[in-house]
């Protein structure tokens, strides 16, 4: 049916798909080409020919490659942890309050990445940092999590739970509450009813969020730099090191990185029976 | 349906706890009467006077200022004609595009930047250019107009064909039922794409820290240089004069449409 008002259109409008041609230029010139260039970098030798050495050499930083996966691990797991309760409680209230909840949600994002995660750094500093302060007050004792792993986990949960946050919210506020009615009218406990019903249904939302909290998790160079002071390197930092000096290792890594992510979104939207379209805000 | 909703809401407040208290710290600290980020020395707002008549920092306010503005309305018009067309495209043709055009939002941002970097230095040997203000502005271009696209396709799929016939027979031509027609229709996509797009460019670092050379600073750039010293309060009073703005525009929107039952348009 789709398809006849498809043609209808096609009709009234002499040609319409050519309005497309000047993106599909650009995607040409300036997604396909990069990506292409890349690609070149990391397979050709110096000299010309084909050669997979950039590779052998960017699978010595393999300890980057475990750090970085293991920690956006980590803070993807968190974020959905803490995501999840927060777009379902939101999904429960009326109208207006979740208006005004997702717009609070949104607002940081207003405000410079940078100088948030800077601002992390003032509260958790060693010794004048505010939590500190705050602990030390409360007479508790002291963290000492400035420039550790830990810190850069809290950035990274810090700077992405929105992303987390918003998808699952659009698809629990849409969750049909009759479906959860049935199932509580059949019997379920509470228990069942969230992890057969609720959480099932809520897939789609679970997988769009993961994807966007961890690809950035794992490509960060910022936070690391920021909150990790520059002991435990990411492959962000590793890149940005890189990329210009040393532009085959540099690409073979972008490469790696990129094959990495894509199979994991890839793998992640096959058992979530395809969440397609759900991957926007 | 009268559930106790109190641990539902202390949760919700833990956590807008967690989300704002960087917020909080930075907003108190641009008051502070020192440079110190941690010791609270007394109100002032020499940061604010100072911020007046900062140069640099307010190059780069400009500067991130025009390339989202400009990129979002460029991305706007490109994104919403490419949808168009795409909408008429057969599948064969619109999946491969589409595809690609998946890629800068799958993709990390820091490869997306990297690419592209590669690409306007090897263009700009042959072409002898050098990256600055167009590089950046053709980046932000780029990574935005996938969100248009996605909030203007949803809006195509609930054009109803009807209309467009009745444009046809009370004597549209093809471009009048363009304009008059399917743009009256999908315009809150439009404008919805065009807001996520202009919020994305301001919020943007990583691409634009690779694209835009060595000449042109956008505001992130220039906190990111600066946290290699020490950032200067007076980009705190910036940010809490931008977040104040931002704060009063969106509770103006809000207590606007309250009274209209619409639906939030987030997608």
């Amino acid at each position: 049916m789709r398809a006849a008002r498809r043609g209808s259109i096609a009709a009234k409008l002499a040609k319409p798909q050519a309005l497309a041609a000047p993106y599909v230029l650009w995607l040409a010139v300036f997604v396909a080409a990069p990506i292409l260039i890349i690609a070149v970098f990391a397979f050709v030798r110096n000299g010309g020919g084909f050669t997979l050495s950039h590779f052998a050499e960017a699978a010595r930083s393999w300890k980057v490659f475990g750090r970085s996966f293991w920690l956006a691990f980590v803070a993807t797991a968190i974020c959905l942890l803490l995501g999840y309760p927060l777009a379902y409680v939101l999904s429960r209230e009326s109208a207006n309050v979740q208006r005004v909840m997702s717009m609070l949600i949104m607002l940081p994002m207003w405000m410079n990445f940078l100088l948030r995660t800077y601002a992390w750094m003032s509260i958790l500093e060693e010794n004048n940092g505010l939590l500190n302060r705050l602990l030390g007050f409360l007479r508790l004792p002291q963290l000492h999590i400035a420039n550790s792993p830990t810190a850069v986990v809290i950035g990274m949960v810090y700077n992405f739970l929105p992303f987390m946050v918003l998808p699952l919210y659009s698809v629990l506020v849409k969750l049909d509450k009759r479906l959860v009615e049935a199932a509580q009218d059949l019997g379920a406990t509470p228990v069942q009813v969230f992890r057969r019903v609720t959480f099932r249904l809520s897939l789609p939302g679970v997988i769009s969020g993961v994807t966007m909290v961890f690809v950035p998790a794992v490509s960060t160079f910022a936070i690391s730099k920021l909150l990790g002071g520059g002991k435990s390197d990411l492959l962000g930092d590793l890149i940005e090191r890189n990329f210009l000096s040393n532009k085959p290792f540099g690409s073979a890594i972008s490469l790696l990185m990129m094959v990495i992510c894509m199979v994991f979104i890839g793998l992640m939207n096959k058992f979530g029976d395809g969440g397609e379209g759900t991957l926007a805000i | 349906m009268t559930k106790n909703r109190l641990p539902g809401r202390l949760y919700t407040a833990l956590i807008m706890l967690f989300l704002y208290a960087p917020i909080f710290v930075l907003i108190v600290f641009s008051f502070n009467a020192t440079k110190s980020r941690t010791v609270w020395a007394g109100f002032s707002l020499k940061w604010y006077t100072a911020l007046l008549r900062d140069k640099q920092i307010l190059g780069a306010f400009y500067t991130t200022l025009a390339v989202s503005l400009i990129s979002a309305a460029v991305s706007t018009v490109i994104g919403t004609f490419a949808a168009i067309g795409l909408f008429d495209m057969k599948r064969k043709l619109r999946s491969p595009v589409l595809f690609v055009n998946n890629i800068p939002l799958v993709n990390a941002d820091i490869i997306t930047g990297v690419a592209m970097c590669m690409l306007f230095v090897a263009l700009g040997t042959f072409l002898k250019f050098k990256l600055g203000f167009g590089t950046l502005l053709i980046a932000h271009v780029t990574f935005n107009i996938p969100y248009i696209i996605l909030s203007v396709m949803p809006k195509l799929r609930q054009l109803d064909g009807n209309l467009l016939d009745a444009g046809r027979d009370l004597g549209c031509t093809w471009f009048g039922t363009l304009w008059r027609v399917i743009f009256p229709e999908i315009m809150p996509g439009i404008i919805n794409g065009a807001l996520i797009a202009f919020t994305m460019s301001i919020d943007d670092f990583v691409i634009s820290y690779f694209t835009a050379g060595s000449d042109v600073e956008t505001l992130s750039m220039s906190v990111y240089s600066m946290t290699r010293k020490r950032i200067s309060p007076e980009v705190n009073a910036l940010s809490t004069l931008l977040f104040v703005t931002v704060l009063i525009l969106l509770l103006a929107i809000n207590i606007r449409s309250r009274g209209q039952n619409k639906s939030p348009e987030t997608r």
